[in-house]
């Protein structure tokens, strides 16, 4: 067995002496592990870490087996994202969420851009928002996607300022009634159209971290969230 | 005359010697050779030497260094309270800065980094103890000297923040070109590094 492809690689860790067992991101292959012989090694240390961009190629003698790459940097996006506090953070919570959400060797042709679209502008003018949106990506890539297009109670398409914690519907104001207290805010902007503030943008990673945790980690065996999102939602706090 | 050693025990030795890294069944069984072999000038001076680390070595218990006493000679010597801590992931960094002998002041050792993946916090590193002794020890700069890994700069990020309150100045190694490096060998992120840390002549 055999195949060639790009990938990002989403976590490295050593194996025996001087062999590392590597988990990358591709787009026909999803997420898939294999040995990187000498990946262990010094020379290989720059290359092996989260976020680079990887031309690959997998061997194995059968299909279901680990097997190994050959690796070949092609864009090391953590050097450059190292002096920013906040993009260190948030290429760590998209590589530990990815390795969280995704099962393996399931194929991403919507996730898998997204995701290089989004570790190649971290640091950038408006990647938060785009943070975000892949946030919503990720549910939607893995079933639990939300929809806001509309109140689940009135059918309307304007108005909206909530979120069912239960459906993940959106709610209007006026079909949320006495039931607003018990709804997520719906920060403005959440669904894509139109600008959102740092408070808006803080309200919509509580929503997705909601249904990252009460939907989407329940039905991986109940494991808690990474601690990297965690981490990365204190630093957009305090930003 | 002390009774022949057992094959058995030349055995356990060999098993021992081989778990140790970079060393593997065939170079543990060449390398018990040759300590029996010369055993007056190389095994029985090894015995004594590891017998004696074996009870004495212990940690820091002010930076995690691994010395014979309860604190370091480089915590007690009063040459090195120059109100400076250089932060290190393990002792063996720590070692490798001692052995440039470039800094002369004294060393925290955290026991590692960050890291989602292996599920390692702050409390399982020795950070609380760093933010203690930034505040008791009158420290007026902390440098950290991390791995420029994802996971060594989270852990400076981080310990960063914690030290924010503390008023103390905290820096960071420069990243760049090393020593007798050519541009031609180097990676991508290091080239990039090298340009943003570029310095006026």
């Amino acid at each position: 067995m055999e195949w060639r492809d790009q990938g990002v690689l989403l976590s490295m860790r050593r194996h025996g002496e001087s062999a590392a067992i590597i988990e990358v991101l591709t787009e026909t292959r999803g997420r898939h592990a294999g040995v990187v012989r000498g990946g262990g090694g010094r020379r290989m240390a720059p290359v092996l870490q989260p976020g680079a961009q990887l031309d690959l190629v997998w061997r194995a003698r059968l299909e279901d087996h680990l097997g190994s790459f050959a690796v070949e940097p092609l864009r090391l996006r953590a050097a450059e994202a190292m002096a920013d506090r906040l993009a260190l953070l948030g290429l760590g919570s998209v590589c530990a969420l990815l390795q969280f959400a995704l099962p393996e060797r399931a194929p991403q042709p919507v996730l898998y851009p997204a995701s290089c679209a989004l570790l190649d502008r971290l640091g950038q003018e408006g990647w938060l928002r785009r943070y975000l949106a892949w946030e919503l990506q990720l549910l939607e890539a893995t079933g639990y996607g939300l929809d806001l297009s509309r109140c689940a109670v009135t059918g309307t398409a304007e108005g909206l300022a909530y979120v069912s914690p239960r459906t993940g519907r959106a709610v209007s104001l006026s079909g949320a009634g006495p039931w607003a207290d018990r709804l997520l805010p719906l920060p403005p902007g959440l669904d894509g159209q139109g600008g959102m503030d740092r408070d808006g943008l803080l309200a919509g990673l509580r929503v997705t971290g909601h249904f990252l945790a009460t939907w989407l980690a329940p039905a991986l065996g109940d494991r808690p969230l990474p601690e990297a999102r965690a981490r990365f939602l204190r630093a957009v706090e305090r930003s | 005359m002390s009774p022949p050693t057992e094959p058995g025990e030349i055995d356990a030795l060999i098993a021992q010697v081989a778990r140790l890294p970079g060393l593997g069944p065939r170079s543990a069984r060449r390398l018990v050779l040759h300590l029996v072999r010369r055993r007056a000038q190389v095994l029985d001076p090894l015995a004594r030497a590891l017998a004696r680390v074996a009870e004495a070595a212990r940690e820091c218990s002010l930076c995690g260094n691994i010395s014979t006493s309860e604190i370091c000679p480089i915590c007690t010597d009063p040459r090195r309270a120059s109100g400076e801590i250089c932060v290190v992931e393990e002792v063996s960094d720590l070692w490798a800065m001692e052995r440039g002998g470039a800094f002369c002041g004294r060393y925290h050792v955290l026991g590692g980094t960050l890291s989602a993946l292996d599920a390692i916090g702050p409390e399982d590193l020795r950070i609380p103890a760093l933010v203690n002794r930034v505040r008791d020890e009158g420290i007026s700069e902390v440098i950290l000297a991390l791995n420029a890994t994802v996971d060594g700069q989270t852990t400076a990020h981080y310990i960063a923040e914690m030290l924010e309150p503390c008023g103390v100045r905290v820096s960071a190694l420069a990243q760049g070109v090393p020593m007798g490096g050519e541009l031609d060998y180097l990676d991508d992120g290091t080239i990039g590094a090298a340009l943003r840390a570029r310095k006026t002549l």
